[in-house]
């Protein structure tokens, strides 16, 4: 019988769109995989944004008001691990499954039915996730997860069952994403239309290239590590245990191995979509095409050697810290090639500010500002200060706000009239991006204060005298978190319908994807187009 | 607080922000930027700190700068046309290699001059006669041993109707240390991962069960100097305050006479043989409880479910298997609630701990404490089971195989 339904939806395939739910459960089409991608990573988002607001709540004034302490804990875990694995990684996934075969020229991704399987198993992990929140509130469920989301031991091997159910969601997680980054390079290898070499390929092509490699290699060992995790809680195992033999501090090399190249795979796919945006709005082409992919690799390949720059206050030798300083200050180098690559791709445009070009520009000037306040930390005598205070939160939420969520929400803005063939309402995505820019501001810049002057992240209570910033920090995330409905509104009015978009949506936009009408149609590329030559040439 | 006065200290929080990112050499009364250094380390600290914080805000203004020039001039409606070959001219084709001397220029002024500090902060002294003081962080109390002195202290933080404005950065028995001496700080934990942070010594360092990582410091001034643990331990990571007495080593002497004294007292009276009434203990017991065990077992006895069981017979105590299974073994948990189990568990559990759960040993507690704690468990919270356990007790319970701990 599964042969049977398989057959069918393969039939279906050739003779036009699949109907009813077997189109989307069944579905081998990049298209529908990358609408289904975006949709589970807004309600992800949703559900992160969600708890963000109850922490914010929480603070707003001294004194415990609204959580159990655990409770706390275990939402300051999981708004980290949702909006992570849940929404900006699938965002970034759903943007490369719909974007990068109209991109290249191919009729699919080159693994239709991995490509299924992948999403998939990230809706598997998503249950799986939520199934290790709510069952703490089940008699007999033990505590819930409380380390926040580095999952550190000894405090994960105290938690109850909640913590296993977490495993297992990593593990599928994993899964999801490395059938995923496979799929990716494997087209972008394979399938690219004749004529087109990899140094002409647009850039969020090469983005993505870089992040799926990342992925692959950063994956595994985490999925180790929590294994491991799993064996000290019920096996008997020590390995993250030092009365065992073991080691605790192994687990902080294994997670942070894995954790701070995540950064750059939360990064990278929207600074492609920058490389798109920005040249658009500009009306000329990407400043340094070449130096812009070198930057990616060089982030990628320095990205996967400076981990233990979170570590630095856990008792590692001199030559250790040295090494690692002198590595994460190093990556400051591409990462500001990058910026300015960019900026040198407005100067002397004709730009207008539409709302991709908008988040695109705020996104410059904050991202910067984030690694500013990231070559601080990486210099050690200022990190053992600033090291698990606000300050920190306040530097990645600057660095990952604007480098990976704002970039995605331009992008969405950018394709959203490709997607849909209807344009969205440029008045409201103004408002939308305002309220997020002030919003976001008000929230995070206060934070650094905070840290200074001595508030530890991750408490549930602190002392009246960081009320002022704490409560300025609150409001500004309110405002922060109602943007999102005017962003929700202005998704769910441009599906249903809106100006007709025609297949060239903006007018300074190049590519192979705007030569195909909005929406395009469920197949493209079934004949490879002919690239004529290198239109990107730099 | 009044709204007036947070108004204003707003304002005086913008205008220093803004003063700040200008001349880069504010002083940290407005709580915006680190309290003031108390050790030659966090002064060197703040001056790296404030270096680097100042080439950053140069270099952001520039790049502001820039961009705010092209999105005046290079817009199509003041009729700007593109510059469609400017990436093709020399700054195109070079830029690749300038910028990127240019952001290393930076990168080694901020790390040539960190790497220096860096060593001093990071090779601990080796000097034969440096003071040591070895800190265990457990959830969710700090113990401080003096070893040179023989002295320990516990300390933990004080509740809010006694701290008020302090609330969260006081505690019970500071951590007391003498100006003007090398001090070796050893940090390890009982349990979790905890971090000792306290900013104006210029020092944050984990503390890691297995593990014993070094500082040092010298300080300078007399004064107080509060801090947190600044590493998520569970459920209480807030409650973990770290208060630092500097004093004179005269004073410093004073106070460890003082302790030795107190330790004397304590150890002499559990150790007399003496058989105590129960009122007496219960009254012991209920501080002694109150302070060692209520953070988890609550005051009013019902514990937090599901992570901490109640110690009030008759509720249940809707845990995993994990962890009521060893209730259950020892007779504490029947018929899905917590019983009052016999005398000679009660004392093991309280002695030994619980393994594998947050439940720790308290051997370290003298007989006559433990007697006071386990009877006062036994008779408070309606168990009224009229027990009352001396420290002869106790002793005997500690058996063979566990010494008495006596200092
Ligand atoms: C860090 C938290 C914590 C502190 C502090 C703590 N306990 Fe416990 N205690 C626990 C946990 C958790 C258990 C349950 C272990 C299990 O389920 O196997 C427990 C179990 C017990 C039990 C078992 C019986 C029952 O009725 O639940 C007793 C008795 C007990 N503790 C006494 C004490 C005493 C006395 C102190 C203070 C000297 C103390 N505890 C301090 C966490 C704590
Ligand atoms: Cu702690």
């Amino acid at each position: 019988m599964n042969h049977a339904t398989i057959a069918h939806a393969h039939e279906g395939g050739h003779h036009g769109v699949p109907h009813g739910w077997r189109r989307w459960l069944f579905s081998t089409n990049h298209k529908d995989i990358g609408t289904m991608y975006l949709v589970v990573s807004l309600i992800m988002l949703f559900l992160g944004g969600g708890m963000a607001m109850l922490i914010r709540a929480e603070l707003f004034m001294p004194g415990i008001q609204l959580l159990q302490p655990d409770v706390y804990n275990n939402l300051v875990t999981n708004h980290a691990l949702i909006m992570v694995f849940g929404a900006v990684m699938p965002a970034a996934a759903g943007m490369a499954n719909w974007m990068i075969p109209l991109m290249i020229g191919a009729p699919d991704m080159a693994l239709p039915r991995m490509n299924n399987m992948s999403f998939w198993f990230l809706v598997a992990a998503a249950l799986m996730l939520v199934i290790s929140m709510v069952v703490p509130f089940l008699p007999g469920g033990g505590t819930p997860v409380n380390t926040g989301w580095t999952l550190y031991p000894p405090l994960s091997v105290q938690v109850g069952m909640s913590m296993d159910f977490l495993i297992f969601t990593v593990h599928l997680l994993g899964i999801s994403s490395i059938l995923a980054s496979i799929n990716i390079i494997v087209t972008i290898l394979n399938c690219r239309a004749p004529g087109m070499g990899l140094m002409d390929m647009p850039i969020f092509c090469w983005s993505w290239l870089v992040t799926a490699f990342l992925l692959i290699v950063i994956l595994p060992p985490f999925a180790g590590a929590v294994t491991m995790l799993l064996f000290d809680r019920h096996f008997g195992t020590s390995f993250f245990n030092a009365a065992g033999g073991g080691d605790p501090q192994l687990f902080q090399h294994l997670f942070w191995f894995f954790g701070h190249p995540e950064v750059y795979v939360l990064l990278l796919p929207s600074m492609g979509i920058l490389g798109h945006i920005i040249p658009t709005f500009a009306r000329k082409p990407l400043f340094g095409y070449q130096s812009t992919v070198g930057a990616m690799l060089a982030v990628g390949t320095i990205g996967l050697a400076v981990w233990a720059h979170h570590q630095y206050t856990t008792g590692l030798s001199l030559a250790a810290v040295t090494y690692f300083m002198i590595g994460t200050i190093v990556i400051s180098i591409p990462v500001g090639l990058l910026v300015f690559n960019y900026i040198a791709t407005m100067w002397r445009g004709a730009m207008t500010f539409e709302t991709p070009m908008l988040f695109a520009i705020g996104i410059i000037l904050m991202f910067s500002f984030g690694g500013l306040t990231g070559v601080m930390l990486a210099t050690i005598p200022g990190d053992i200060q600033y090291h698990d205070s606000y300050f920190v939160v306040a530097h990645f939420h600057y660095a990952l706000i604007p480098g990976a969520l704002l970039g995605l929400y331009a992008g969405v803005f950018y394709w959203l009239p490709k997607w849909t063939g209807n344009m969205y309402d440029e008045r409201l995505g103004k408002i939308f991006f305002w309220m997020v820019i002030i919003g976001f501001n008000l929230t995070f810049f206060p934070q650094h204060f905070l840290g200074l002057a001595g508030m530890p992240r991750r408490i549930i209570d602190y002392n009246p005298m960081f009320t002022e910033f704490n409560m300025i920090s609150s409001i500004g995330s309110f405002i922060f978190g109602a943007a999102h409905l005017v962003f929700l509104y202005v998704i769910v009015k441009t599906v249903r319908g809106g100006a007709r978009a025609g297949d060239q949506v903006w007018e300074g936009a190049k590519g192979l994807e705007w030569t195909l009408p909005s929406p395009p149609p469920f197949h493209t590329f079934t004949t490879p187009p002919q690239i004529k030559l290198a239109q990107s040439e730099a | 607080m009044h709204g007036g006065s947070q108004f204003k200290r707003l304002m005086q929080f913008l205008a220093v922000a803004l003063f700040l990112g200008v001349a880069g050499h504010v002083h940290a009364e407005y709580g915006i930027n680190f309290p003031e250094p108390a050790t030659p380390s966090a002064r060197d600290i703040y001056q790296i700190h404030m270096r680097t914080m100042t080439i950053a805000t140069v270099l952001l203004i520039i790049v502001f700068a820039i961009v705010s020039y092209s999105l005046y001039a290079h817009r199509k409606s003041r009729g700007f046309t593109p510059d469609q070959n400017f990436h093709r001219g020399w700054f195109g084709r070079w830029s690749w290699v300038l910028v990127p001397l240019l952001v290393l220029g930076v990168d080694m002024t901020i790390a040539g001059s960190a790497e220096e500090v860096l060593k001093r902060l990071w090779l601990v002294p080796k000097d034969k006669d440096m003071m040591e003081v070895k800190i265990t962080g457990h959830q969710w109390w700090w113990e401080y041993e003096y070893l040179d002195q023989g002295v320990r202290v516990e300390s933990r933080y004080v509740p809010q109707e006694k701290a008020g404005s302090l609330y969260l950065r006081d505690v019970d028995n500071p951590l007391v240390l003498p100006i003007n001496t090398k001090i070796r700080f050893l940090n390890t934990s009982a349990d979790v991962n905890h971090s000792f942070w306290v900013p104006q010594l210029g020092f944050k360092k984990d503390a890691i069960a297995g593990y014993i990582t070094e500082t040092w410091a010298v300080i300078d001034k007399e004064g107080t100097y509060r801090g947190q643990c600044a590493q998520l331990c569970g459920t209480w990571h807030a409650r973990m305050p770290i208060v630092v007495q500097a004093v004179t080593p005269e004073k410093f002497t004073a106070w460890v006479g003082a302790q030795k004294t107190r330790m004397a007292a304590a150890e002499a009276e559990a150790a007399s043989g003496k058989v105590w009434s129960k009122e007496d203990l219960l009254e012991k017991g209920r501080d002694l409880y109150n302070k060692n065990c209520s953070a988890c077992h609550q005051l009013d006895g019902k514990g937090l479910p599901p992570a901490f069981p109640p110690l009030m017979a008759g509720g249940g105590f809707p845990a995993g298997e994990n962890m009521t299974k060893p209730l259950q073994e020892r007779g504490f948990f029947k018929d899905g609630k917590i019983v009052v189990g016999p005398v000679p568990k009660h004392l093991d559990i309280v002695l030994n701990g619980i393994a594998g759960t947050p439940m720790q040993p308290w051997n370290q507690l003298n007989d006559l404490e433990i007697a006071a704690i386990v009877t006062y468990e036994r008779n408070a919270f309606n168990n009224n089971t009229g027990d009352v356990i001396q420290p002869a007790d106790v002793a005997k319970a500690r058996g063979a195989t566990a010494p008495a701990k006596s200092d």
